[in-house]
């Protein structure tokens, strides 16, 4: 892989569902240590698109390059294989278990010897990894051995994308990762995506939110109606630029207007956010 | 990241001589709160105790706890695989049916077939654990409610029953292999050593487990909750085995039932397999991206539910020397799923333990005794443990409320 290669390179992908396009000639790219933000209106085909890459769906059309090797991602072990990992809207977590039993779900240790009592779940290995785990990402929850349930948003989230972080990934994708959290708790996620690019994970974040996009991302890649509509340096482009990459009415002046309008409201969202 | 209130942090410089005091008061709520449900049982077997005892004194003799355990043992073995059910969140209707099948498949071949006793409870087992897995595979195969499917197994094998049983209706066995698993006594010395045994296993267990959290550097050093429960299940053994001893000794049958109930409940708490148990029961859907496979979990659950039945028909033919046509019916089907339900077990799936298919055993095993011993009829009898199943759920719902209600808040 020579130096500046993106990690993950998506090639004209295309997805039908029937007759509609939910995808169409799309051209994607991550790299290591760097955030992309992935918006779009509802529909636009983002879930359509983080789910090709996770292989739940498989593209009709395209190809898909993983360290400049082009590869075939059919099914979701394929991507996991690959060190793609997914974190969904819905957290997919198990509230009556708790943290340990979650972190490690579906991959727990045992004990090493030949019969069922020798091979017991190994809960003092696993505690011990988890508590390494969740202090090198400075997440903060009371106790290890807390039910997941009883848990916050904020916390919940960042129980899963430690989880995710469990099969050490190079590409970790985040489905609206702060919908539904409270300011602080928005802020606590926020500041783990920047730790996971500072590990040098390749991140991809979905999101509606447009002030935390700003945030924590180093390039927004807009679709819109399954087609790429804007790739932009979050540096280099302002809310309103985006807003019109997403709704498609950047080209006449009652567009404007209209996201001018848009641009008010997501600025006194901003505001709100930030006091 | 500064601004998270972390909550380990007031209590991490605790001061050491409160915190004693702060253990003790904090037990104390979470029995209140019902975190610790079990605890709320035994205090309830001791009102339970309390109030037959005073009308009738011979409900704590020797003779009268000997014979609750023996009345106990198929109902609590049938629990222990509804608590596997239970916990999945989904119900088996057709243990009761499955556990009079399985003595009568038992006494048919041992007595009409000429079979080998252990064969015979082999075979019975083995029809108990191809009827669970077959009921586990339509479930969640087709994704029928597991409460439809089972109960159309209720009502086949209740045919079935019958149609083994033949023309007689009922089959008495004299096999001292199968007749002695409910019915041999171990003597005095006998007795001891399994007492000591046990105990010493026991302390075993908790010294390992505490030098290598401690060797991990995990948990806190102080070994006084160890040795207290060591002390607490030493006392119970010694107790119980000095009571049994004083009537005909230490039954086959308890050990019988403890031995399902320690070595499901280590499955359940201590193996892969049983995590996701847990995990399909609150969870299935995280429980399928994790890569576990939910329907191979819900067959062998189903299929342990319906050996479990089996092995109680086993003990149940045992017991009463005979099978009949009534085998496994009545009210044994309702009150095997009461039990653990009374002793903490969530219907909805996720919580429990298989603890509570012995305690909730004792309860209703208790409650049925003492009435019997008062001579009451039958419909007292049906009504109090209606009483005794709502006010437990109750109890248990209402301290479900307010941990909520606290813990969010």
């Amino acid at each position: 892989m020579s130096p500046g290669q993106p990690l993950l390179q998506l090639e004209g992908i295309s997805k039908h569902f029937g007759p509609v396009r939910a995808l169409d000639r799309v051209d994607f790219a991550v790299s290591a240590g760097e955030v992309v933000g992935l918006v779009g209106d509802n529909g636009a085909g983002k879930s359509t698109l983080v789910k090709t890459i996770a292989g739940i769906n498989s593209p009709d059309d395209g190809k898909i390059l993983f360290e400049g090797q082009e590869v075939s991602i059919n099914k979701p072990q394929d991507a996991t294989n690959l060190g793609i990992a997914t974190v969904y809207q819905d957290l997919a977590l198990c509230d009556n278990l708790d943290v340990v039993a979650n972190l490690f779900l579906g991959s727990e240790e045992r004990l090493g010897g030949p019969g069922i009592i020798t091979r017991q779940l190994d809960e003092v290995d696993m505690e011990n990894r988890a508590a390494d785990l969740l202090s090198n990402l400075a997440v903060t929850i009371p106790s290890l051995r807390s039910e997941v349930g009883t848990l916050s948003g904020g916390q919940r989230q960042q129980v899963a994308v430690a989880r995710s972080l469990l099969g050490e990934p190079k590409i970790v994708m985040l489905d609206e990762p702060t919908a539904a959290l409270g300011v602080p708790q928005t802020k606590q996620v926020l500041a783990l995506i920047k730790r996971l690019k500072e590990r040098g994970l390749g991140v991809v974040v979905i999101s509606h939110n447009l002030a935390d996009v700003f945030e924590v991302c180093d390039r927004i890649f807009v679709l819109r109606l399954g087609r790429p509509s804007g790739d932009f340096s979050s540096t280099e482009v302002t809310e309103e630029h985006v807003v019109a990459a997403i709704t498609g009415l950047g080209n006449n002046a009652g567009a404007r207007a209209e996201v001018a309008e848009d641009k008010a409201e997501a600025e006194t969202g901003t505001e709100g956010e930030k006091a | 990241m500064s601004a998270t209130p972390a909550p380990t942090s007031p209590q991490a410089g605790g001061e050491s001589d409160e915190n004693a005091k702060l253990d003790v008061r904090q037990q104390v709520r979470r029995i209140v709160q019902g975190d610790l449900s079990s605890v709320r049982v035994i205090l309830g077997l001791v009102v339970i105790a309390i109030i037959f005892q005073v009308q009738e004194s011979r409900f704590l003799s020797a003779e009268n706890l000997t014979n609750l355990m023996l009345q106990i043992t198929t109902i609590g073995l049938i629990s222990v695989g509804i608590v596997y059910v239970l916990l999945l969140g989904e119900i088996d209707l057709s243990v009761g049916a499955v556990s009079g099948l399985a003595g009568a498949v038992m006494v048919v071949l041992n007595v009409k077939h000429g079979w080998n006793p252990y064969l015979s409870i082999a075979a019975a087992i083995a029809v108990g654990a191809a009827i669970g897995t077959a009921q586990g595979f339509l479930f969640s195969r087709f994704v029928v409610p597991s409460f439809v499917v089972t109960l159309a197994g209720l009502l086949t094998w209740q045919g079935a029953l019958l149609q083994v049983l033949g023309k007689t209706g009922s089959l008495n066995v004299t096999d001292s292999k199968i007749t002695g698993l409910a019915n041999i006594f171990y003597s005095h010395t006998t007795g001891w050593i399994i007492a000591i045994v046990c105990i010493v296993a026991y302390g075993l267990v908790l010294a390992i487990g505490y030098r290598r959290r401690v060797a991990a550097g995990l948990g806190d050093r102080n070994p006084f909750p160890q040795i207290f429960r060591l002390v607490v299940m030493a006392a119970i053994t010694i107790a119980a085995v000095a009571i049994l001893n004083s009537d005909r000794g230490v039954p086959l049958a308890l050990l019988i039932l403890l031995g399902f109930v320690i070595g499901m409940e280590f499955v359940v708490q201590k193996t892969t397999f049983g995590r996701h148990v847990f995990a399909v029961g609150g969870n299935d859907e995280a429980a399928r991206r994790a890569g576990i496979r939910v329907n191979g979990v819900r067959v062998a659950v189903f299929a342990i539910a319906g050996s479990m039945a089996a092995v109680g028909g086993v003990m149940a033919a045992s017991r009463l020397f005979a099978v009949n046509q009534n085998s496994g019916g009545n009210e044994l089907l309702l009150l095997a799923i009461a039990g653990p339900v009374i002793a903490g077990t969530s219907l909805f799936g996720g919580r429990g333990s298989v603890w509570t298919a012995l305690l909730g055993a004792l309860v209703i095993g208790s409650i049925s005794n003492g009435m019997d011993l008062l001579g009451l009829a039958s419909p007292i009898k049906y009504m109090v443990t209606g009483g005794v199943l709502l006010l437990a759920v109750l109890v248990d719902a209402v301290a479900k409320q307010q941990r909520q209600t606290r813990g969010r808040a």
